[in-house]
């Protein structure tokens, strides 16, 4: 092979490094107007008046645009009125927008709007919301208009809730000598992407919408706006320049929405709606919050019989992705160990908080905290190594998931294997806590991780391939470029297939809706896997028109000819061969007759035999394949003040092929990172009234150059058969463990159970000195 | 974006910068003194600061002062924390001030522009409360030395109009051991839980400190009680803990009973490697 | 003694290398005259508070958060952007080490860097930590930056200083 596993640098990168790469907000256009929110500062309140006449008549205002009743939007259930009517549901909620002809006027009269709130009670936790007397955040929920797998429990604030029921529970925990139960819980945090959300609309004369935005989910935006507002899809075209950072968060569709109203309000001129980062990180979606119960029984000797879990997902004020959300911690709910007896109910609950995205790793390294930190409790009460109770259970191929999928030596990678890798890359055998001084002692904590992508059942991916007239090939796909590199890794795939240089495929950075194959969205760490399946297939159709063409001028059969370097040539002769480029185009005889005419390959791919979960007990094929690994986290710890460094942060995961080593490192180490921050530093600070209280990136700190451990990455290669050479998602699972194995390690160090994230000294702190939590 | 217009002025002088504060406060202008001006800015963009004329001082000759003067070290307000840390003429500050935001932001955070900041830590005061320095302000009575106990210390004391010209600390200052510590909620970025900066002149322990409370501050009788040589650290830990000015800051940084816990052990640790030396 | 008594006022900046003349309110920041004035987007507003270091130009010789100043304190000196770097090292060890992903920051932190070589071309690790805490990664884990870094000083100092005591 040429160019599989070779790190190629991104396509984009010179552009990257010049200030030439262009995301959503460096557009401008001539006339284009700007749109400023009005945003809500209470989390929960009826809205008694708004008064926007003086707004109305500031300078250069072109538009006030306040509430309607209809339409909702919202993925999963439609629930969320554009801009807030009747009442608000979360700090920061949209209340209001002004479209101005400078940012300074739009703002300026946005802050003469006077609104007038009646604070309502307000649903703070998970464990409040399904309180019998609990407010209702939303009173109509039964009306809503919601997706397949979607049960709301109407007059309550479930929003969603997903059962997984396998095997006799009550008979496994019968049969087990050890139970330990563990409860969790963290506050929703946030992607704090460094682009802030960003969008450009404008409506043509003849309808046509044009929407410039910072997404993963461009052609999500068309469809919801085509569904919402009755627009033909096919006059909805959206365009996705680079996008400057996503984690999951710029696949919800909020800001297009608005900045459509907009731009509608205002005859259809272009209008840009930019996100300040106190909007990005209160307005638009963030990182779903979790109260969770796990319960394990086994036989003395480490044997896990049965579980039995609820998890409490923080739905915030709208469901949108939140009741994917919990069926993706349904369905991977146990950890990757095989159990036979389990029951789980996963719940999104609707609070008066900031509602969810997806956030990388899709509800996984969430579910797995609270899964992780049972095993090792377990491990623990067992006196067993939790190395070693990872490996006697871990999952294996004949073994059935929890939703009883049947695994085979394909849809799941080799965990034995990444867990006597981690044993050794953590030097297991030297021990799991190291006094290193009165004060300081060295810790390990492990995790396990696994994830399957729980996307739409049929969603897909297409490819364009176009020969350039020198032979070189032009791609064309709908995956976004969010900064994975996805679309590298696509021309890669392109070049080994035709067996031609990597620097000859020109790759189209830019998604726009109405000239770009579909790509369901850039999200789950499929982007490789669909469209890299899509590149293929393409390619292939660009080979046989290739062959077909040459086999006219060679005069020869089509299977006598092989595709390489640019030429197609005599399998037993290769110097008998007619150049790409003169081919490309067609071919022109020396009398100028002419045949043929430009070669487009295409090729697309869509998710086979995926079903919908059955309501009751969760049996169904939620997701292709699992990628599974094993992670852990060494930390320094001081027993007197309780402060800590981590040292070294070490993956291995199963990818099933290298498709860009530099890459895929680079993937897992990033996302590691952000593990490693949300675990150790990440959270809303929300007070009693539901008040996000850091909503700036100098009081919610991401983890800072300096700050960051000692990474360790290593790959197993059990390859994916169906996927393009084998290679497995990886995007997302750096990030899996990174929160379960931190806390294992501090509660080893500290000697006490750390359940809450993130893990602050002082939390810990209050773990060892039984202060309670709420006297701030 | 900041979200509404204001003038901005660069007067060359004391006299005309005094003089120009008074003509746009008759004019109604709520004029500021801006220095480094990142804290003016931030707080604009939110409305958080109103003002309709900002008067840049970074140009007048005595705000970026920096050197010895007969026995006294001399520096402007208006000079650059990182300048300060680079040309390091005091140690103790250079560590102390090296704690306040991040480096690119200390490239335009003056000294001036901490110490008189809303933004209550104001770490760079600790040295000169430790260093009992002298503060040169100022204002319509023209220009005053005060000692730093009576400006900086429990809180900002600048009359309308007056504005920090330099701060005046004895060269000795600069020698004598010290040490400058600062726990923060977690790892290496962000607000203080408690800076503590320390100095050891003739034996005795001079103790300041930021983030306890909504000000920065020293404590003659917290110090005594620590300089009691003959009594245990813990119990003389214990003494000077109630000696701490109310109100303890109970915020999303830490609460005020972790606070303490943290201060116990940093003043364990500042104790230790003082009196060790 | 200048001023402007009017709401907007003419200024000379020098931006690499090139003299512009811009009509600004005196309230605008340099990061403002940058992107809307002059339609140099290569440096990014992330946090427009200081925070995140994506918006870092070099003033002078020194790396500053263009949001954080105002364009009128920047007239008298040199001024440069992403723009005006052309394959400098630091820029090259950057796409080398794939030592961005989504590049959102990047241009912030080249700048960061690149002031630090210029100014400290043999500065060791500690160093380059304080200086580029500065700025927010939300994608790589740094350990890239760090090794892109690190290759443009001269006498690299790659070993790390241990974590803990």
């Amino acid at each position: 092979m040429q160019t599989i596993g070779k790190s190629v640098y991104r396509k984009e990168a010179p552009d990257k490094v010049t200030g030439a790469a262009k995301y959503a907000a460096d557009f401008q256009k001539p006339g284009m107007l700007y749109a400023k929110l009005v945003i809500s500062p209470y989390a929960h309140a009826r809205i008694k008046d708004i008064d926007i006449s003086e707004a109305r008549n500031m300078p250069g205002v072109r538009a006030v645009l306040t509430g309607q009743q209809a339409p909702l939007v919202g993925e999963e259930i439609r629930d969320r009125p554009p801009i807030a009517f009747g009442k608000v549901r979360y700090h920061g909620e949209p209340v209001a927008v002004v479209v101005a002809d400078t940012p300074f006027q739009s703002q300026t009269a946005a802050e003469r709007i006077r609104i007038a709130y009646e604070p309502l009670p307000v649903v703070n936790t998970p464990a409040d919301a399904i309180r019998k007397d609990a407010p209702l955040v939303h009173e109509n929920l039964e009306q809503y208009e919601k997706g397949v797998m979607t049960y709301s429990e109407p007059n309550t604030n479930i929003a969603n809730r997903i059962k997984i029921r396998k095997g006799n529970p009550a008979k496994g925990f019968l049969e087990s000598d050890v139970v330990v139960e563990n409860r969790i819980s963290f506050s929703p945090s946030d992607h704090a992407a460094m682009e802030t959300r960003c969008c450009i609309a404008e409506i043509a004369a003849d309808g046509v919408v044009t929407i410039t935005t910072s997404s993963q989910a461009p052609f999500m935006v068309k469809k919801i706006l085509s569904d919402a507002f009755g627009i033909e899809a096919g006059k909805i075209v959206v365009h996705t320049p680079l996008v400057g950072g996503a984690y999951g968060g710029k696949s919800s569709v909020q800001w297009e929405i608005i900045c459509y109203l907009a731009s509608k309000a205002a005859g259809g001129r272009p209008v840009k709606l930019y996100y300040t980062r106190e909007e990005d990180m209160l307005t638009a979606p963030g990182h779903v919050g979790l109260d969770a119960t796990v319960k394990l029984g086994c036989t003395k000797d480490g044997k896990l019989l049965a579980a039995e879990i609820v998890y409490l997902f923080d739905s915030g004020a709208y469901a949108d992705k939140s009741p994917d959300l919990n069926r993706a911690g349904a369905v991977d709910c146990t950890g990757p160990y095989h159990i036979e007896h389990i029951r789980c109910d996963s719940l999104s609950v609707y609070t008066n908080h900031p509602y969810p995205a997806p956030f990388r790793g899709f509800a996984h390294s969430e579910v797995l905290f609270a899964f992780e930190r049972t095993m090792d409790k377990l491990a623990a009460r067992l006196r067993m190594d939790p190395l070693e109770l990872r490996r006697k259970n871990a999952i294996v191929p004949g073994h059935t998931t929890p939703t009883r999928v049947l695994l085979n030596k394909s849809n799941i990678g080799n965990l034995p294997r990444c867990l006597e890798r981690l044993r050794e890359l953590m030097d297991w055998e030297e021990g799991t806590l190291i006094r290193l001084s009165d004060r300081k002692v060295r810790a390990k904590g492990i995790s396990c991780i696994w994830k399957t992508s729980t996307i739409n059942t049929n969603a897909s991916s297409g490819v364009i391939l176009l020969v350039n007239p020198d032979g070189s090939i032009n791609l064309m796909s709908g995956v976004v470029e969010i900064g994975t590199g996805t679309k590298t890794v696509l021309a890669q795939i392109v070049a080994e297939k035709l067996q031609m240089d990597v620097s000859r495929i020109h790759v189209r950075m830019e998604v726009d809706t109405q000239t770009t194959p579909e790509h369901w969205k850039t999200v789950g760490s499929r982007g490789t896997f669909m469209a890299g399946r899509a590149a293929l297939a393409a390619a292939d159709d660009l080979i046989r028109q290739l062959k077909d063409m040459a086999s006219r001028v060679l005069r020869c059969s089509p299977d006598d000819l092989e595709v390489g370097g640019e030429r197609v040539f005599l399998r037993d002769d290769p110097k008998t061969s007619v150049s790409v480029k003169d081919i490309a185009y067609g071919y022109t005889y020396p009398d100028g007759n002419a045949i043929g005419g430009q070669i487009i390959g295409r090729g697309n791919y869509i998710l086979r035999r995926m079903t919908y979960l059955d309501p009751e007990t969760g049996a169904g094929v939620p997701g292709p394949e699992w990628t599974v690994g094993a992670q852990g986290v060494v930390v320094e710890y001081d027993r007197r003040d309780h402060t800590y460094q981590i040292i070294k942060a070490v993956s291995v995961i199963d990818i099933g092929k290298v498709l860009n080593a530099k890459a895929a490192e680079g993937q897992v180490i990033g996302a590691m990172s952000m593990g490693l921050s949300f675990a150790g530093r990440e959270t809303f600070e929300i007070d009693r009234n539901g008040i996000v209280r850091n909503p700036q990136l100098r009081i919610y700190r991401p983890l800072r150059f300096g700050e960051h451990p000692e990474y360790i990455v290593d790959f197993v290669e059990t390859p994916q058969l169906d996927a393009p050479y084998g290679a497995r998602g990886v995007g997302e699972h750096g990030l899996l463990g990174m929160p379960a194995a931190l806390a294992n390690s501090l509660s080893l160090a500290a000697g006490t159970d750390l359940n809450r994230l993130p893990l602050i000294p002082e939390m810990i702190w209050r773990a060892k000195e039984g202060v309670s939590h709420d006297s701030v | 974006m900041i979200p509404y217009d204001f003038e901005y002025y660069r007067p060359a002088s004391i006299a005309e910068t005094v003089r120009l504060f008074w003509v746009l406060d008759h004019q109604g202008k709520s004029p500021v003194y801006y220095s480094g001006g990142t804290e003016i800015i931030t707080l604009a963009r939110l409305h958080l600061i109103k003002t309709g004329a900002v008067i840049d001082i970074k140009h007048i000759p005595e705000c970026r002062a920096l050197g010895f003067e007969q026995n006294r070290l001399v520096l402007g307000a208006a000079l650059s924390l990182t300048k300060l840390e680079e040309a390091n003429p005091f140690p103790l500050l250079s560590k102390t001030s090296s704690g306040v935001a991040d480096r690119t932001a200390r490239n335009k955070i003056t000294l001036g522009g901490n110490l008189c900041g809303q933004i209550f830590y104001r770490e760079a005061a600790l040295p000169f409360l430790l260093a009992d320095s002298q503060a040169v302000i100022a204002g319509r009575d023209g220009i005053q030395r005060r000692s730093v106990h009576d400006v900086f210390n429990g809180g900002l004391r600048l009359g309308k109009g007056e504005f920090l010209v330099q701060l005046l600390t004895e060269r000795s200052y600069s020698g004598l051991p010290y040490v400058s510590v600062k726990k923060r909620k977690q790892w290496e970025t962000g607000y203080p839980l408690i800076t503590v900066s320390a100095l050891r002149k003739e034996e005795r322990l001079r103790v300041a400190f930021s983030g306890l409370c909504p000000f920065p501050f020293r404590s003659a009788e917290l110090e005594e009680d620590l300089n009691r040589r003959h009594v245990p650290l813990e119990t003389r830990i214990d003494q000077a803990v109630r000696r701490l000015p109310a109100p303890l800051l109970n915020d999303i940084e830490g609460s005020s009973e972790y606070r303490i816990f943290v201060l116990r052990n940093l003043l364990a640790e500042v104790m230790e490697e003082m009196e060790g030396r | 003694m200048r001023q402007t008594p009017h709401a907007r006022m003419g200024l000379h900046l020098n931006i690499n290398g090139e003299e512009k003349t811009v009509t600004v309110r005196p309230a605008d920041t340099l990061l403002d005259v940058l992107r809307e004035h002059l339609g140099l987007t290569g440096s990014k507003p992330g946090c427009l508070n200081g925070d995140c270091g994506a918006c870092t130009v070099i003033v002078g010789d020194l790396p500053m958060k263009s949001c954080l100043m105002l364009a009128v304190e920047a007239a008298d000196h040199k001024i440069i952007t992403i723009e005006g770097l052309k394959n400098t090292p630091i820029q090259k060890a950057f796409i080398e080490k794939f030592a961005f992903q989504c590049g959102y920051c990047t241009p912030g932190f080249i700048m960061n860097a690149h002031a630090l070589i210029s100014r400290h071309p043999q500065a060791g690790y500690e160093t380059v930590k304080e200086w580029l805490a500065s700025n927010i990664c939300r994608c790589t884990g740094y350990r890239e930056i760090e090794e892109a870094v690190m290759s443009c000083l001269r006498k690299p100092e790659m070993e790390r200083t241990p974590k803990g005591s």
